[in-house]
């Protein structure tokens, strides 16, 4: 049976030079930091409480900012550790002040430096992998991060697994690997049982606890995107592996070493929403993650549930709105979401952070970011969520005495940081290590290249002279609502003009009124 | 990485995104230019070097101009090349044996006039060429209308001597001597008398079509613009192929319609906006006094562009018409 289907024809949008260069480098786990700084908002929505106060200690897990809003995810801790001062920061996603819980794990506490000696190991143990055979190495990647002592209060079930599975690590590699195999396979059924017995409430309510938010980098509230409202009927799940920004590889690394963890948390939601069809969107670029999956497909024997589309690496593909279009042609209305026209997008690693949340009970506290640009080793690391700048840049390298741009989030549609002691939230998917080569705005000559390259059909040129006279009800008229900030205008501007900046501040200023 | 780089000012904000297509204004200038060389040779290879130097004349004056306007108005020169193509096209558009002064003055006109004196590049609402071809046709008419048989191409100097004088294919007075079909090839090569760079359809259509490939140019303008003045002919009972390929309509079509700064910027605003000029094309080719319209009708509706960019507006992805009832009380 083919569960795999390949979509020709012509699509609009940009060829990018895709610079993935660390698409076969293995996940690798960073030891969890001495200090974090936890962002009260890290989700479109309203901003958490912090619950915690300064002096408290505070576990790994822990709750530690919540919000009565629905329209919200809660925050946990990252980190063991004692709550050294709730600061006040700036998010750069909204320029909003918000915020934010410092945690400062004391060096006295023998299990915190413990912790980060595992973390040691285990990167030693994946540098051993990498010799093994494909689906061994997979394999035994899957395991990494459940094996976590810090995660010793979570509830008994998950620290036997640890257990058994640190087991099987410590001991020689050699063990029976065909055993094995069908012994994780044999795992990750029983989850699916498991998932089977859950109600949808208790499915919901558990992504909500955990704290889930879009994991692309939109960061909407997982639970208020799977709760349809009732006059909406939902036929398709669309799980988005599309990462159609260059550089990044976190997703595609994901899919690749967490395909169970991913497709169980497919079928969680797809238990949520009962849809018709479960398709999971991956990028030609990604054709060895697409295989992998399907392999999980069919050894989890879910090969009548799912389908693969495979779509040409055109940006924006992986834009929610675009991703519809391309595979169902159905077009979202303006200002609606894609329950309008019978479609939820999950991001895959937020799959498997759902995943994490209901079978194992784990609230999001971490996440994969590529750490990537012009760096001597591009890789995909596991890094704690409130794990500062500076504690990541460790694995930059080195690099010269040129001018750079540290970028949070893809080279289109990433913002940069000028701050060291800037802390990773839920929606970092990547590090870019950007050098700079100069280049200046010049005149617009109306080459429209900007009108015909915008994917959702809107003629970016007049934003840019409309905000520059200070006309901004004109670019209501044009629209402006519309613009997903995909930065595809700039990139073919001929002129090299911001557009992006002209139009975020229009909207700004709009929203403002 | 250290903090010292952003206490030494290495790490920079801006807003995103953080690549570059790397195709910027002045390559896409400088391909238009190459591709303006193909109807430079038919002019130079039908009437002589000094057509050559006419070119070289204009397209140094705009430059010229344009570096000693930007002096004046404390603005850095940037040469992108949209100057020289000015320059180019407006030697293109001139008849042969034009004195040299009036080509200075015309490309001064097209640069300082209708190009700076609104703003420079990307603010001028006319054709700077046209522009300043149509101020040479109200200043000079006797000498911007008298038309020259082609000569051989390497005669350069004082073409007088040998040089015939001939009505343009246009003129009512217009006669040609010979066969329909060796009227027809004369005008596709560019054996025929005209302004010097306007008389070869085929140089241009070879640019025109290279600039469509490359994405340059909108397909639509040219295409529209054409189809307008033959379909218009053909109602007129004018001959259709003579009157696409006589004068400055494929010239006008290819290289001065689709001018970015001057055409509207959607595809609708373009239909509309070749349409216009094809129809005003028509109504001064057949009901005017002038034996040719292209330089005027497009022009005007240059005047029309920002309107026409004003009220044509595409609908965004997923737009819903707003349901104009409301509920009476």
């Amino acid at each position: 049976m083919n569960i795999v289907q390949k979509k020709h024809g012509l699509f609009h949008g940009l060829k990018l030079r895709e610079n993935k260069k660390s698409s076969s480098v293995p996940i690798k786990i960073m030891p969890s930091p001495k200090r974090v700084i936890i962002p009260m908002q890290q989700h479109l929505g309203a901003e958490c409480e912090p619950v915690v106060n300064r002096g408290d200690i505070v576990k790994a897990g822990q709750l530690i900012g919540d919000s009565a809003s629905f329209v919200s995810a809660k925050i946990h801790a990252s980190i063991d550790g004692e709550v050294k001062s709730i600061l006040r920061i700036v998010n750069p996603v909204t320029s909003g002040i918000i915020s934010a819980v410092e945690i400062v794990s004391e060096e006295t506490e023998g299990g915190i430096i413990s912790a980060s000696q595992v973390g040691e190991e285990k990167n030693q143990q994946i540098q051993q992998v990498n010799n093994q055979p494909d689906h061994q190495q997979v394999n035994q990647q899957t395991n990494q991060p459940q094996e976590n002592q810090q995660f010793d209060h979570l509830p008994n079930q998950i620290n036997n697994q640890t257990d058994s599975q640190s087991g099987n690590q410590s001991g020689s590699l050699s063990v029976n690997q065909e055993n094995k195999y069908e012994d994780y396979e044999g795992k990750y059924k029983e989850y699916l049982k498991t998932v089977e017995k859950l109600e949808p409430k208790e499915l919901i309510e558990k992504i909500k606890e955990a704290g889930i938010v879009g994991l692309g980098g939109a960061t909407f509230p997982t639970h208020v995107k799977l709760s349809v409202p009732k006059d909406k009927i939902v036929d398709t799940v669309i799980l988005n592996g599309c990462e159609c920004e260059p550089y990044i590889t976190a997703d595609h690394r994901l899919m690749i070493e967490y395909g169970f963890e991913v497709l169980i948390g497919a079928m969680i939601i797809s238990k949520i929403i009962n849809p018709v069809s479960l398709i999971i969107a991956i990028e030609e670029n990604k054709e060895d993650a697409a295989k992998c999956l399907e392999q999980k497909i069919f050894a989890l024997g879910l090969q009548e549930k799912f389908r693969l589309v495979l779509l040409p690496s055109k940006y924006p593909m992986g834009a929610e709105k675009t991703l519809i279009k391309n595979i169902l042609k159905r077009k979202v209305p303006v200002g609606g979401l894609p329950f309008d026209v019978g479609v939820v997008v999950q991001n895959v690693a937020t799959a498997k952070a759902v995943f994490d949340a209901v079978i194992l009970n784990r609230p999001l506290i971490e996440r994969v970011v590529t750490i990537t640009g012009d760096i001597e080793h591009p890789l995909n690391l596991m890094v704690k969520i409130g794990t500062l700048l500076t504690d990541v840049a460790e694995y930059f390298g080195k690099i010269g005495d040129k001018k750079y741009k540290v970028i949070f989030g893809g080279p289109m549609t990433g913002y940069t940081i000028g701050n060291i002691n800037f802390p990773l939230t839920k929606g970092t998917g990547c590090i870019l290590l950007e050098k700079v080569s100069p280049r200046s705005e010049s005149n617009c000559i109306r080459c429209s290249r900007c009108v015909s390259i915008c994917p959702m059909n809107l003629e970016p040129l007049m934003y840019v002279n409309f905000v520059k006279n200070n006309k901004y009800g004109d670019c209501s008229s044009f629209y402006i609502e519309s613009c997903i900030e995909c930065g595809s205008c700039a990139y073919v501007c001929p002129a090299s003009i911001p557009i992006v900046g002209y139009i975020k501040t229009g909207k700004a200023v709009l929203s403002r009124k | 990485m250290d903090t010292r780089l952003i206490d030494r000012g290495q790490v920079i904000i801006s807003y995103p995104p953080h690549i570059w297509s790397g195709f910027s204004t002045s390559k896409v200038m400088y391909i238009v230019l190459a591709t303006l060389v193909l109807p430079g040779a038919s002019a130079v290879y039908f009437f002589g070097l000094r057509a050559l130097w006419m070119i070289l004349v204009s397209t140094a004056t705009a430059i010229l101009i344009e570096f000693a306007i930007k002096k004046l108005r404390k603005k850095p020169f940037i040469m992108d090349g949209s100057a020289a193509i000015t320059g180019f096209l407006f030697a293109l558009v001139l008849p042969p044996k034009i004195p040299f002064w009036m080509v200075i003055i015309g490309a001064a006109f097209s640069i300082a006039i209708a190009k700076e004196a609104f703003g420079g590049l990307g603010f001028n609402i006319f054709n700077p060429a046209l522009a300043g071809r149509a101020f040479l046709a109200i200043c000079f008419p006797a000498q911007m209308t008298s038309w020259y048989l082609p000569v051989k191409w390497y005669i350069s100097g004082n073409i007088a001597a040998d040089a015939l004088t001939s009505a343009s294919p246009l003129n009512e007075s217009y006669v040609y001597e010979g066969t329909r079909f060796a009227l027809y090839k004369d005008l596709f090569f560019g054996n025929i008398a005209g302004s010097i760079g306007e008389t070869s359809a085929l140089a241009i259509l070879l640019g025109g079509l290279i600039l469509i490939g490359l994405r340059l140019i909108d397909w639509k303008i040219p295409v529209i613009y054409i189809g307008t003045v033959a379909l218009g002919s053909l109602i007129f009972g004018n001959d259709v192929l003579f009157q696409v390929m006589a004068g400055g309509l494929m010239i006008g079509a290819f290289f001065m319609a689709t001018d970015y700064v001057t055409s509207p910027v959607t595809g609708t605003g373009r239909i509309i906006f070749a349409f216009g000029a094809g129809i005003i094309t028509l109504i001064i080719r057949n009901f005017s006094a002038m034996p040719e319209g292209v330089a005027f009708s497009i022009l005007l509706m240059n005047a029309f562009t920002p309107l026409i960019d004003k009220y044509i507006r595409p609908k965004p992805f997923g737009f819903v018409k707003k349901d104009g009832k409301r509920k009476k009380q």
